[in-house]
C-alpha cells in the first residue's frame, strides 16, 4: 500500500431529491477544494443511480451528499444500496443538511459515516474527510 | 401635487466628506485623544476583514461594506441638506423614500403574514384556521417540492417530499380542502409559488369561483417570480423564454379578470437566502422587476395596466441599519426605474409595495431560542424600513418546519412590534439620521451600477444564460462563511459562546402524506371524466405552442394565446397539477442549469 499525503482526495458533492437549495453544496464544494481536494460537483436533481454512476466514474473516495428538503430517509439508503450493488461501498459517504436527530441512528445504520448540521464549520468537515476517507493506491 | 425639481440622486463622483468646523475641531479635541488612550477594537477576530490597511480595526456590515465611525451632515451630497424636502420627499410623496403612504402605520398596520403549509391540505386548513384564530392577518400557503416542481405526489420524482417543505397539493380537490371554511372575498392569500404558478393560481380562482366569490373581490398574491428561481432558489421546470411568457400571460389575465390580485411578488428573500450581499439582494431583485416589464411592454401590454399590481418581497437579514437602507432605497429606485425608464404615469405604478420575511438562513441550530431575539430584531427593520406585510420565521427553523408553538412565538412577535413597542405610531422614523440616510443612498448608487453591468449584459435573462448572478452570489456566500471559519464574523452559539446542548421537539413530517395522496389520486383519476382531461389538456398544448406575439392585440381583451383560460378549463376538469405541467413540459422542454461551484 502506498499512500502519500500528496495524493488529493476526490469528492463528489452531489445535490439528490427535488431541491434547489445548493448554497450549502457550493461552499463546501468551494472549501474542500481550498483544502486541497479534488471535487466534482453533480448539480441539481441528481437521483441516487446518478450519484453512484458518478461516484465510481470519477472514482472518488467520499461522496458528500447535500439534503435539505427531508428526503433523506428515502435518498440515503438507495445510495448506500447502490454502492453495495456495485462493490464500491469503501466510498465514505457524508451528508450535510437538516437532519432530524430521530433519523440519524438508521442513516447511521445504513452506512453514513458522518451527519453534518447546520452551522457545522468547514473546518471540521476537511478534518472528519482527511482522517477517514478511504486510501487508494497511486497508480 | 407639486412635482420635485429633480428626483434623481445628486450626482457624487465619490463619497467625499468635507467636515464642519465644528467636526474638525471635535476631531481633534475630542477624537484623537480618545483614540490615543483606548485604541478602537474588531467586533470578532482581529484579522481579515476587520482591519484596514494600517492594521487599524475596521468595521463592517454582515454584506462587508465598511461602517464610518460616525456619521454627520458632511456625509450628505448638499443637496438633501439644503432641499431635503425635494431630494428626500415625504411619506406618501415622490420618491417615496420615506414610504408609500402619508400616514405611514397610523392608517393601517402591516399585515401580519404568517407562511405556512406542510402535510396534506387537511393539516394545513387546520394550521391556517389557528393562525388566523390567533390574529394573523392573512394567509401565505407554502406548497411541498413536488407541487413547486410540478409532479404529482405518485410520480417517482416525489418519493421522499410529500408534504415535507409545504402543503402537497395535487389538484382542485386538494385545493378546495385546503381552503374549506375559509372565505376568499375576506381573507388575502399570498402563495409561494413559481414555476406552476398559473397552474395554481387557477385552482385557487376556480375555489373562489365555486364558493360564489367574484373575481373581482378577490385579492392576494401570487410568488410566480421565475427570474429568482434561475438565479437562486433553482426551483424552475422549462427554459426562460417560455416561463417569461407564463408570467406574462398571468399579468395579462390577471389585470383584465382579477383586478385587485397581484399575479407577481419579485423576490430578493430567496437570493439572499442563497448568501448573496444586501446590496444584490436589492440590485438583482429590481432588475428582475425590470424584466418583467419589459417583457410585458413587448407583449404590447401598457405599462400602467399592469405595473400598479407588481410586488416584491424583500429578506430582512442580521445587519440592522443596511436592512432598513435596502427596504427605503427599493422604494426610491424603483419610482426612478418607472418614470425615468418605463414612462410610467399612473402614481400607483411609482409605488414599489413589498412584504417581507426574517432571513431563515441566520437562524441557528444551535440555541434555537436565540433566534426569536434575532426574528424580533429583524422583523424591527422590516417595520422600519416601511413593510406592508411581514413573515417572521419560527425559533426552531434551522431544524425543520415551525411546530405551533414556534409559529405562535413569531405571531406574537410581531404583535409585540405592533401594538406595545410604539415603533408603528411616526413615519420613517430613522429618516433623516444621517447614518440611515447615507447608507440608503450607497444602496440606491450600488444598484444602479449593477444595473448598467446587466444592461450591457443584454438584460437578466442573458445574465442568468451566462451565470452572473449565480457566480455574485455563491462568491458573496463563500466570502462571508470564511469570515465566520475565522471568526471575524461571529455567530453567537455556533462560533462563539457555544454550549453543550440536546436537539429539542421538532415538526416531524413522515412519508405517510405521499401514500394518502397517492389514495386520492387513484380515486380521482377513477372518478373523474379522464376523457375530458385529455381534451382540456390537448387544448392548452395548443394554446400554449402558440407564439403571443404573433397573435393580434386588441387593448382590453385577453390574447388568444393567453394560457390561462386553458388551464382553467384543465383545473375544473380536475387535470392534476403534474399533468398540466407535463403537458407544457411537452410543448416548452425543461431546464438544466450549467452547475457553477
Amino acid at each position: 500500500m502506498t499512500t502519500t499525503s500528496t495524493t488529493p482526495i476526490r469528492v463528489l458533492v452531489a445535490k439528490p431529491g427535488l431541491d434547489g437549495h445548493d448554497r450549502g453544496a457550493k461552499v463546501i464544494a468551494r472549501g474542500l477544494r481550498d483544502a486541497g481536494m479534488e471535487v466534482i460537483y453533480t448539480g441539481l436533481r441528481q437521483t441516487p443511480e446518478m450519484i453512484v454512476n458518478a461516484a465510481i466514474q470519477e472514482d472518488v473516495q467520499v461522496i458528500g451528499l447535500s439534503i435539505l428538503s427531508g428526503a433523506h430517509n428515502a435518498i440515503v439508503p438507495r445510495v448506500m444500496g447502490l454502492l453495495k450493488d456495485h462493490g464500491a461501498d469503501d466510498i465514505l459517504v457524508v451528508v450535510g443538511g437538516t437532519i432530524p436527530e430521530q433519523d440519524i441512528p438508521s442513516l447511521k445504520a445504513a452506512g453514513v459515516a458522518a451527519i453534518f448540521g447546520p452551522g457545522t464549520s468547514l473546518e471540521e468537515t476537511v478534518t472528519f474527510i482527511v482522517q477517514n476517507a478511504p486510501r487508494r493506491d497511486v497508480v | 401635487m407639486v412635482m420635485p425639481k429633480a428626483t434623481s440622486t445628486p450626482s457624487e463622483s465619490a463619497h467625499q466628506r468635507f467636515p464642519s468646523p465644528a467636526e474638525q475641531q471635535w476631531e481633534q479635541r475630542v477624537l484623537d485623544p480618545a483614540l490615543a488612550k483606548n485604541p478602537e477594537n474588531p467586533i470578532g477576530a482581529a484579522s481579515g476583514v476587520n482591519l484596514d490597511d494600517a492594521g487599524n480595526a475596521r468595521f463592517t456590515t454582515i454584506s462587508g461594506t465598511e461602517v464610518d465611525r460616525l456619521y454627520t451632515e458632511a456625509d450628505l451630497p448638499r443637496e438633501y441638506v439644503t432641499d431635503p424636502d425635494t431630494f428626500l420627499g415625504l411619506p406618501g410623496q415622490v420618491p417615496y423614500t420615506r414610504g408609500i403612504h402619508a400616514t405611514s402605520y397610523r392608517g393601517k398596520l402591516w399585515t401580519m403574514r404568517q407562511f405556512s403549509g406542510y402535510a396534506s391540505a387537511e393539516e394545513t386548513n387546520a394550521r391556517c384556521k389557528y393562525l388566523l384564530a390567533h390574529g394573523g392577518s392573512g394567509l401565505s400557503i407554502a406548497y411541498d417540492l413536488p407541487t413547486l416542481m410540478g409532479y404529482d405526489s405518485d410520480d417517482p420524482q416525489s418519493e421522499g417530499e410529500v408534504g415535507k417543505c409545504g402543503v402537497a397539493i395535487d389538484s382542485l380537490e386538494d385545493m378546495e380542502t385546503l381552503f374549506d371554511g375559509i372565505q376568499l372575498d375576506s381573507t388575502t392569500v399570498s402563495m409561494t409559488i413559481n414555476s406552476p404558478a398559473s397552474v395554481l393560481w387557477a385552482m385557487y380562482l376556480v375555489v373562489a369561483e365555486k364558493q360564489g366569490v367574484d373575481w373581482n373581490k378577490i385579492s392576494g398574491t401570487l410568488q410566480n417570480d421565475i427570474l429568482k428561481e434561475y438565479i437562486a432558489q433553482k426551483e424552475y421546470i422549462y427554459p426562460p423564454a417560455p416561463s417569461m411568457r407564463l408570467v406574462v400571460d398571468t399579468f395579462e389575465f390577471g389585470a383584465l379578470q382579477v383586478p385587485r390580485f397581484n399575479p407577481i411578488s419579485i423576490s430578493g428573500y430567496h437570493i439572499r437566502e442563497a448568501g448573496s450581499t444586501a446590496l444584490q439582494e436589492l440590485a438583482f431583485t429590481i432588475y428582475d422587476g425590470v424584466e418583467y416589464v419589459e417583457w410585458a411592454v413587448r407583449r404590447g401590454l401598457r405599462v400602467d395596466d399592469f405595473a400598479p399590481r407588481l410586488s416584491f418581497f424583500f429578506n430582512s437579514h442580521n445587519d440592522f441599519f443596511e436592512e432598513i437602507a435596502k427596504f427605503r432605497a427599493a422604494r426610491k429606485i424603483w419610482y426612478r426605474l418607472m418614470t425615468e425608464r418605463f414612462g410610467a404615469k399612473a402614481e400607483r405604478s411609482h409605488k414599489l409595495r413589498f412584504h417581507t420575511q426574517t432571513a431563515g438562513v441566520s437562524l441557528t441550530a444551535q440555541q434555537p431560542r436565540n433566534n426569536i431575539a434575532r426574528v424580533a430584531l429583524q422583523a424591527l427593520a422590516a417595520v422600519l424600513g416601511g413593510t406592508q406585510s411581514l413573515h417572521t420565521d419560527g425559533f426552531d427553523e434551522a431544524l425543520a418546519l415551525p411546530t405551533e408553538e414556534a409559529a405562535r412565538i413569531a405571531l406574537r412577535t410581531q404583535q409585540i412590534l405592533a401594538f406595545e413597542s410604539g415603533v408603528a405610531q411616526t413615519a420613517d422614523p430613522l429618516g433623516g439620521s444621517y447614518f440611515v440616510e447615507r447608507l440608503t443612498l450607497d444602496m440606491e448608487n450600488g444598484a444602479f451600477d449593477y444595473f448598467r453591468k446587466l444592461d450591457a449584459m443584454g438584460g437578466m435573462v442573458k445574465a442568468i444564460e451566462i451565470g452572473y448572478p449565480q457566480k455574485e452570489i455563491a462568491e458573496a456566500s463563500y466570502q462571508y462563511q470564511r469570515a465566520v471559519e475565522s471568526g471575524e464574523k461571529i455567530i453567537v452559539g455556533v462560533n462563539d459562546f457555544v454550549v453543550e446542548e440536546q436537539q429539542q421537539a421538532i415538526l416531524y413530517i413522515g412519508d405517510e402524506i405521499r401514500l394518502q395522496q397517492t389514495e386520492k389520486l387513484k380515486r380521482l383519476r377513477a372518478r373523474r371524466s379522464n376523457e375530458e382531461v385529455q381534451r382540456r389538456l390537448a387544448e392548452l398544448r395548443r394554446v400554449a405552442a402558440l407564439d403571443p406575439d404573433k397573435e393580434p392585440v386588441v387593448p382590453g381583451q385577453l390574447s388568444s394565446a393567453n394560457t390561462m383560460p386553458a388551464i382553467l378549463d384543465c383545473v375544473r376538469a380536475y387535470c392534476t397539477v403534474g399533468e398540466i405541467c407535463e403537458a407544457l413540459r411537452d410543448v416548452y422542454g425543461s431546464y438544466t442549469e450549467a452547475s457553477w461551484t
